[in-house]
């Protein structure tokens, strides 16, 4: 496999496991954070909710409670005990000492005019036959007006009840400072971003607004409820979103309206998400790091298991390669052998006839003589190169037998006399004539004697001389193939017996012939080692076992 | 010294031929069987010292006609002769019983060495039965 498709690889792996691991991570953390949003909003609304029942209770509460003082006040005096001055500047001192929300009382006659009054301004002149409010009591018997500034130029409202005595109306009017509103509703306000006022039915509102102005001035709403439910509404303004729970009140038209932030609100729960955020991005990020790490080892290993192989398939295909050619050298060689006999009999018989004198007297009896020479001559040298292709073509499984390196070598030597004497090398034995014999493969063993001696013709290419050299080390045999090649750079002699090395240009070699040779001689127990200088030749020497790897079988002797 | 009489078994007419004549110009009986059945039959009928037994034959193969020979006539001797080259054929011989092998294509001289010594060790070997 090329490095291109590792990577490939490599990313496809990370991929899927960031992926099967971080989308169930975010697809959690996701379903988690928007329940609990959901949840915390949904308290957050019902909270709300609640704040302004509460309210809305204590106002209508006071309201009533005022309306209900009024009642009382008119249905337990007569018109002729209201309107005696002295005594209603004593009633009203009664009531504004306990309520001070109440700025004024006064009685008014049918006709609209004053007819008593008690309070702080002199309002006994003023008429209110004209006033809106004025008809509605008559009609009703109780009016609640909207907060208004009025004659008295600060924010106030007034109650007004209608008492019938006796065949003769009377209305008892009372004005109320509508700073008490404010300071019920203030207290709803939460937060920096919160706000409670009240509206009327035009949307003015009663009470000051954080937000939309003093009393009087215009106020946005959002919702108009019907009854005593509370409606929440939501809006975005000025990129924050409102909560808003309105409610109207049961004896005016007013409404109640209380603004919530939610983000001010949520703090808590923001803060903690954010948190949740950064712990997400750690987890991802660890993961992230392992998933590489772990890949990118997992890559690595098939890398060096996909080298391995490779290897071993090149030491496989290289061997049924050789096993294959082999047979087919011993069939040749086999099929040649018999006519070849057949001719050297030939030649012989007729050689016999000559030698038994049958031909004596004949002219070309030299020359005949001569032609048998040749024919015997020829017949040695096919001879030769049948033996030897059939030598070569022995056994491919490894087997132990005696062997004789110094013959093997030689033996060697002489398949690549041709190649050698074409480009002028010279090959020298110094041999060790003492040898022991080695029981070992001697096969594999020439083939590594064979792709040392190709390696040291490829180093040298022409005019040179590679030195063969067999000596006893120990219990080993070493044999250095010495070449006077360029040599190998120093920092390339520790990588010549790796996989797929080669300094040959690409598609010549496979690189994989040292390597081939460094196992072979693990398998056999052997070794081989390098020595090289740049520019002064290689010689690579290895070492083989008097008895291999394989152990003996000992065969029971005879006796 | 009696003449040596040998069997020449091997699949090639020509081979045979040549054999043939060129052992009987150097005093040795020779008959000759073209295969491995009829090598059999013919140590039946015709006194034979030596058989030179080629090793690849169709039909009843040389191991085969050796284990044979073997079983049948004791006091022959066999030279496996092998065209293939390696000597694991000519070592299977003679685990079998074989005296010797010889290589093809081999020089007559040599041929007719291993013979007398085969059929020097077929006489004593006869004789030491006879003894015993």
């Amino acid at each position: 496999m090329i490095a291109t498709s590792y990577t490939k690889l490599r990313w496809k792996l990370i991929g899927i496991t960031l992926s099967f691991s971080l989308i169930p991570l975010f697809v959690l953390g996701y379903v988690i954070h928007d329940q609990f949003s959901h949840s915390y909003e949904e308290k957050l609304t019902s909270n709300l909710r609640l704040v302004v029942n509460n309210k809305r209770d204590s106002i209508d509460m006071f309201l009533n409670e005022r309306v209900v003082q009024l009642q009382n006040l008119a249905n337990t005096h007569t018109i002729a005990e209201m309107t005696d001055q002295v005594y209603l500047n004593a009633l009203f001192d009664i009531i504004h000492n306990t309520s001070s929300s109440f700025i004024d009382l006064g009685v008014i006659g049918p006709d609209g005019c004053h007819e008593a009054y008690s309070g702080p301004f002199d309002l006994r002149d003023v008429n209110y036959k004209n006033e809106a409010w004025f008809n509605q009591v008559m009609l009703k018997g109780l009016y609640i007006s909207d907060v208004f500034m009025g004659f008295r130029n600060f924010p106030h409202f007034i109650i007004a009840v209608k008492r019938r005595e006796a065949g003769r109306t009377w209305i008892l009017r009372a004005t109320i400072d509508s700073d008490v509103f404010t300071s019920l509703v203030h207290n709803a306000r939460t937060g920096k971003l919160g706000d409670a006022y009240l509206v009327n039915s035009d949307c003015k509102l009663q009470t000051p607004s954080r937000f939309s102005g003093k009393v009087l001035s215009q106020a946005k709403i959002f919702a108009n409820p019907e009854g005593s439910d509370v409606e929440i509404c939501k809006w975005e303004e000025r990129g924050a979103t409102r909560v808003a729970g309105i409610t109207s009140l049961a004896l005016t038209d007013w409404r109640l309206v209380v603004v919530e932030s939610p983000r001010e609100e949520l703090t808590p729960l923001l803060r903690s998400q954010y948190l949740v955020y950064a712990l997400f991005l750690v987890c991802a990020v660890m993961i992230f790091a392992g998933t590489y790490l772990t890949v990118t080892s997992v890559v690595r290993k098939l890398m060096a298991a996909d080298a391995e192989r490779a290897v071993m398939d090149a030491a496989v295909m290289q061997s049924s390669k050789m096993a294959s050619l082999g047979k087919m050298a011993a069939g040749v060689a086999h099929e040649i052998n018999n006519p070849l006999s057949i001719i050297r009999e030939s030649a012989g018989w007729i050689r016999d006839l000559i030698n038994d004198g049958e031909l004596d007297g004949y002219e070309v009896l030299g020359e005949l003589v001569e032609a048998i020479g040749d024919i015997d001559r020829h017949v040695e040298r096919a001879r030769t190169v049948t033996h030897r292709m059939l030598g070569f073509a022995r056994r491919m499984e490894p087997v132990h037998e005696n062997v004789d390196l110094n013959m093997l070598a030689k033996q060697t030597v002489s398949f690549l006399e041709n190649e050698v004497l074409h480009r002028s090398i010279e090959v020298v034995c110094k041999f060790n004539q003492s040898l022991p014999l080695l029981t070992t493969d001697s096969n594999q063993v020439q083939q590594i004697i064979l792709n040392l001696l190709e390696n040291a013709i490829d180093a040298i290419g022409e005019d040179g001389r590679i030195t063969l050299v067999t000596r006893v080390e120990g219990s080993f045999v070493a044999m250095d193939v010495k070449d006077t090649g360029m040599g190998i750079p120093s920092d390339q002699l520790s990588k010549v017996f790796d996989p797929f090395f080669t300094t040959k240009p690409t598609g010549e070699g496979t690189g994989l012939g040292l390597s081939i040779i460094y196992s072979t001689l693990n398998k056999l127990g052997g070794r081989i080692t390098v020595q090289s200088e740049l520019g002064h030749g290689a010689t690579f020497t290895f070492y083989l076992p008097f008895s291999g790897a394989i152990p003996d079988q000992e065969e029971p002797c005879p006796e | 010294m009696s003449r040596i009489r040998i069997l020449v078994v091997d699949d090639e007419p020509d081979f045979l031929k040549l054999i043939q004549r060129r052992l009987g110009k150097r005093n040795v009986d020779v008959s000759v069987a073209a295969s491995g059945q009829e090598a059999l039959q013919a140590l039946d009928v015709i006194p034979v010292d030596v058989v030179i037994l080629d090793v690849r034959m169709p039909g009843l193969g040389g191991i085969e006609t050796l284990k044979e020979i073997r079983k049948r006539h004791q006091e022959v001797e066999v030279i496996m002769l092998t065209g293939h080259g390696s000597m694991q054929s000519g070592i299977e011989g003679i685990s079998h019983g074989a005296y010797d092998y010889i290589l093809k294509p081999f020089s007559i001289e040599d041929l007719l060495e291993r013979i007398r010594d085969a059929h020097e060790h077929a006489v004593l070997k006869r004789n030491a039965r006879k003894v015993s």
